[in-house]
């Protein structure tokens, strides 16, 4: 077994109003980011977990996901990274 | 008829729960400790505001896993009535015990006020002692309350008869179709953002809330 370092980044489903991330953008617009045009702010969680190989962590982590780490109503996410930390003995 | 309110981590309108059932409707209630297994045989389980398990990840997320929501979901599906109010309402949603979820406000500020809500049906165990249309001040406190389905689900929460309460006049917090209340296809699980249990006394402001506890009372008793 491996231990890896897995990302995950949780953000509200597109189309769905995001009142968060408007007020965001709003305030960098007032701040002179006059480039901005869409914001949107969400979780990024990052685990350690034990796995045979990179697939399989990336396939755990999936079903957490589905499970408690995101609310498929509301909120998409994507596995961002799977890096292998040092073996477990 | 026998209460049961569950108590998670971080519950904080429990106790407003009993008062109600206890003080207001004079039918005993218990506290059920989230990580028991034992409904106790009550009739009906009360799922309180408050922010159970901090709120932490999203608003119910954790505490549907908390030991006892097992034998909620059980008594849910035997038919058994479930009340869930405002934290208690997202936690039925994260459970799938309701359907959709309930989003940050529009506004982004948690409101505390009270506003008016109105008795979309009475054709449920929860408002048979209301008038249909009738208008209730009842409070409301939550910084996630943003009723959302997709369209689909909203259609048919609606052709169903399954939206119980509306928002009426102002929408407070954005919600699809000024929801704020609805019932599972079986009828026997509300969820609700306003707190009836805080409107059962005259003494706090309002007892519009009352007639939901006698509804149920008249209604499950009756069965």
């Amino acid at each position: 077994m491996t231990r890896f370092r897995v990302s995950v980044e949780i953000r509200p489903r597109d189309g769905i109003l995001d009142p968060q991330g408007r007020a965001v953008a709003d305030a960098l617009r007032t701040l002179g980011f006059a480039a901005v045009h869409d914001v949107h702010v969400g979780r990024f969680v990052v685990l350690e977990a034990d796995a045979a190989s990179p697939d399989a962590a990336s396939a755990d982590v999936e079903r957490m996901c589905q499970r408690l780490l995101a609310n498929p109503v509301v909120e998409d996410y994507r596995i961002t990274a799977v890096v292998p930390q040092v073996a477990s003995a | 008829m026998k209460f049961g309110i569950v108590v998670f981590p971080g519950s904080n309108c429990d106790t407003d729960a009993y008062h109600a059932v206890v003080d207001g409707l004079g039918e005993p209630a218990v506290y059920l400790w989230h990580k028991s297994h034992d409904l106790e045989e009550v009739d009906v389980v009360v799922l309180p505001g408050g922010f159970a398990y901090g709120d932490y990840l999203r608003a119910g997320a954790i505490a549907r896993f908390s030991p006892i929501m097992q034998e909620v979901a059980e008594h849910a599906q035997r038919g058994g009535p479930v009340l869930a109010i405002c934290n208690g309402f997202q936690v039925a949603c994260e459970a799938g015990l309701l359907p959709g979820a309930l989003a940050r406000n529009v506004g982004l500020q948690f409101i505390s006020d009270t506003v008016r809500v109105r008795v979309e049906t009475t054709e449920t165990i929860f408002t048979a002692a209301y008038g249909r249309g009738q208008v209730l001040a009842i409070p409301i406190a939550h910084g996630e309350g943003r009723y959302y389905a997709d369209a689909e689900t909203l259609d048919r929460l609606d052709g169903e008869g399954q939206v119980v309460f509306r928002y009426h006049g102002d929408n407070p917090n954005g919600s699809a179709r000024d929801i704020a209340g609805i019932v599972n296809a079986g009828g026997n699980v509300l969820g609700l953002m306003p707190h009836p249990e805080r409107a059962c006394d005259a003494r706090v402001g309002s007892v519009d809330g009352l007639a939901l506890f006698s509804s149920l009372l008249s209604r499950v008793a009756a069965t």
